[in-house]
């Protein structure tokens, strides 16, 4: 301990300080552990093997406690007292959009892990992703809901209070419609509540084949479990922010059947995923890495590929060389920035099956 | 029409735990005149206690249920009296302003404490009663939502019969309606209003343990909304008046619930506390409340 503190000490004048702010506590705690996970087993991988430029890599996290208003305070302090020289969050898009424009304004590369609204990125050239964005997500849930769950008549549960849940609703609606679907029913809650049995009611009585509930997993296990006690049996399925363990602890029996997108799954047979998952249940006490924590992860190395790649710790060279990167090699595939600062991905459908995640399917962009 | 029944009983279901909380409130400004803000988070503790003493009862039944719910009761009624002893008794006679301060002060100190306790990450609330759904030519009542309603039916006639026909309830009325006079008559202030705060908090505990059994997702800032909205009914239906909270917060209910419903559900907050501004415009006192003159 006392060794590891010294070697800490004797190399904290020249590490180069990357910022991560994340989640950690509060409603959407899981979403920020995960990624927070991914992003650290990258870092320890990369010190590692000796670290960038010649210099170890000190990851500096700092918790948004889910709360607005928060990140901006702590993006901002991360830029200007730690002097990072890179930002990574956060997962939610409503999160990454308060903060984005201070890293732009500081001229700091920000990489979001999993900030699917296409907002995110355009609030400047110095903000990245690592995932596929809304627009497609939406487009993938569309198809699926029409072509392999055979649905016709759909209600939408929108969260009116996250820029991710109206995004992903306008995308599949555009989508779902122009295949010839119908949406029956549009009903709107608000981040943090508890009672659905109105909206619910009023979709019942609206009798659709599914509800698209593209909102995070606190109220999604929520929803699930309100619709099943009122004997609604459809199909319920969402995006990624569905993703956590949280899901069926709280949904329980009520969310079995029930479907979403993601990015990534560990039941995907590829090699790279197969050692991440090895590496990462080695690390993290036999925990599976869920898709944030892969992107937390590919989040990482991409942004420590630029750096090496720029050569400096320099914002607009790191700048630049992000925007340069082509078909690096990750966990959850290979990121190609476009030309709006995305990476064009695949997603994968999960399905909730006696009480664990099942892979169903793969959707190439 | 069986849409309009159901969301009638989701409204009552929904009306019955803001009463629960809105009483509280309502008690402690009756007889101290001013607003307990951490009565909130008693509500939060109140649901921690239950997933606490829930997880060591057999699930899905009526005493284990029960037991659990008197042991959040009684929890919070300690908590209650505590809070009341240690943090404002010292400022009683105080500026009111400082009490108020104070109030929030306790309310943070709950909140954050309770995540450095509990934990940020919300838990799944055990099923403690038994869950079952009947289906009545389409109408499904679940029993979460009944035990919810006659559980707060219950605790709200016991409440008028303590207010009304016991002693230290004609001592409480004593007291909120002149504290110098009840004094000069022989009554403990200290011991009525200790006992007000017991019974507030109770009733915010079965309220907790109530809301967690119908919203099975639990987190130590979980009092926040339900508080708010507990609050509002006080006022809108005359905050210091029993009856008129539990008229209150069965109105916020109802309107939330059918506003869900319908197509303005993004409207729901707004449209509720348009009602609230419309109400108290016509009726300054709340509802029921009636309006005092203040001699300067």
């Amino acid at each position: 301990m006392a060794a590891a503190a010294l070697s800490a000490a004797a190399f904290a004048e020249d590490t180069i300080k990357i910022g991560e702010y994340a989640s950690l506590t509060g409603k959407e705690a899981a979403f920020g552990q995960s990624s927070h996970k991914g992003t650290l087993l990258a870092v320890e991988e990369l010190n590692a093997a000796g670290g960038v430029l010649g210099r170890q890599i000190e990851l500096v996290t700092e918790d948004d406690q889910t709360k607005q208003g928060e990140s901006a305070t702590i993006v901002k302090k991360l830029i200007s007292r730690e002097k990072v020289v890179g930002i990574l969050g956060e997962v939610a898009s409503m999160r990454s959009l308060e903060a984005a424009p201070i890293c732009q304004a500081y001229r700091t590369p920000m990489i979001s892990p999993s900030s699917t609204n296409p907002k995110v990125t355009e609030i400047g050239n110095y903000i990245f992703r690592v995932c596929f964005i809304d627009p497609f997500q939406g487009t993938v849930m569309a198809k699926f809901a029409k072509e392999t769950l055979n649905l016709r008549r759909v209600a939408l549960l929108t969260s009116v209070s996250s820029a991710y849940s109206v995004g992903l609703a306008k995308y599949f609606k555009e989508r779902f419609v122009a295949d010839g679907g119908e949406i029956v029913i549009e009903q709107k809650y608000t981040e943090g509540d508890k009672d659905f049995n109105a909206q619910l009611t009023a979709i019942k009585a609206a009798g659709v084949d599914g509800i698209f509930v593209p909102g995070y997993y606190t109220e999604a296990a929520l929803i699930c479990r309100q619709a099943r006690e009122l004997e609604m049996t459809m199909p319920l399925f969402g995006g990624d922010g569905w993703e956590a363990p949280e899901l069926i602890a709280i949904g329980g029996s009520a969310v079995e059947g029930c479907y979403y997108s993601t990015h990534y799954s560990p039941q995907v047979d590829t090699p790279a995923v197969r050692a991440f998952v090895a590496k990462f249940q080695a690390r993290f006490d036999g925990e599976t890495p869920d898709a944030m924590a892969a992107l937390g992860y590919d989040s990482a190395k991409v942004m420590v590929d630029a750096i090496r790649r720029a050569g400096s710790t320099d914002g607009p060279a790191i700048r630049d060389a992000l925007a340069a990167t082509k078909d690096f090699e990750g966990v959850t595939g290979s990121t190609t920035m476009d030309k709006n600062r995305n990476a064009t991905k695949a997603a994968v459908v999960i399905m909730v099956k006696d009480g664990k995640f099942k892979f169903v399917q793969s959707v190439a962009p | 029409m069986t849409e309009f029944l159901q969301q009638l009983l989701n409204g009552l279901s929904l009306g019955a735990i803001y009463a629960l909380i809105a009483l509280g409130y309502t008690m402690v400004y009756g007889v101290l005149r001013f607003i307990n803000f951490a009565h909130s988070d008693v509500f939060m503790v109140g649901a921690f206690i239950g997933y606490f003493v829930g997880g060591l009862l057999p699930h899905g039944t009526f005493w284990g249920g029960l037991a659990a719910l008197a042991a959040a009761m009684a929890g919070c009624a300690v908590l209650g009296i505590v809070i009341e002893r240690l943090v404002y008794r010292p400022l009683r006679g105080g500026p009111t302003l400082n009490v108020l301060i104070t109030a929030i002060g306790m309310s943070l100190f709950l909140e954050y404490s309770g995540q450095l306790v509990f934990g940020a990450t919300p838990r799944a609330f055990p099923a403690i009663f038994p869950a079952k759904v009947i289906s009545l030519h389409g109408l499904i009542i679940s029993m979460n939502q009944v035990t919810v309603i006659v559980v707060a039916a219950v605790l709200m006639v016991g409440l008028q019969f303590a207010v009304h026909g016991t002693k230290i309830g004609t001592a409480m009325r004593a007291v909120a309606l002149n504290p110098k006079a009840a004094q000069l008559v022989g009554i403990n202030i200290d011991v009525v209003i200790s006992f007000t705060f017991g019974l507030g908090s109770a009733l915010a505990g079965a309220g907790g343990v109530l809301y967690a059994l119908n919203y099975p997702s639990i987190d130590p800032l979980m009092g926040v909304v339900p508080g708010l909205k507990a609050f509002v009914a006080a006022v809108l239906g005359g905050v210091g008046n029993i009856p008129g909270a539990a008229l209150g917060a069965l109105i916020l209910g109802m309107v939330e619930t059918f506003v869900d419903g319908s197509r303005w559900s993004t409207y729901k907050d707004a449209i509720a506390f348009a009602i609230l501004i419309g109400i108290l415009l016509f009726r300054p006192a709340g509802l029921l409340g009636r309006y005092r003159a203040e001699k300067v």
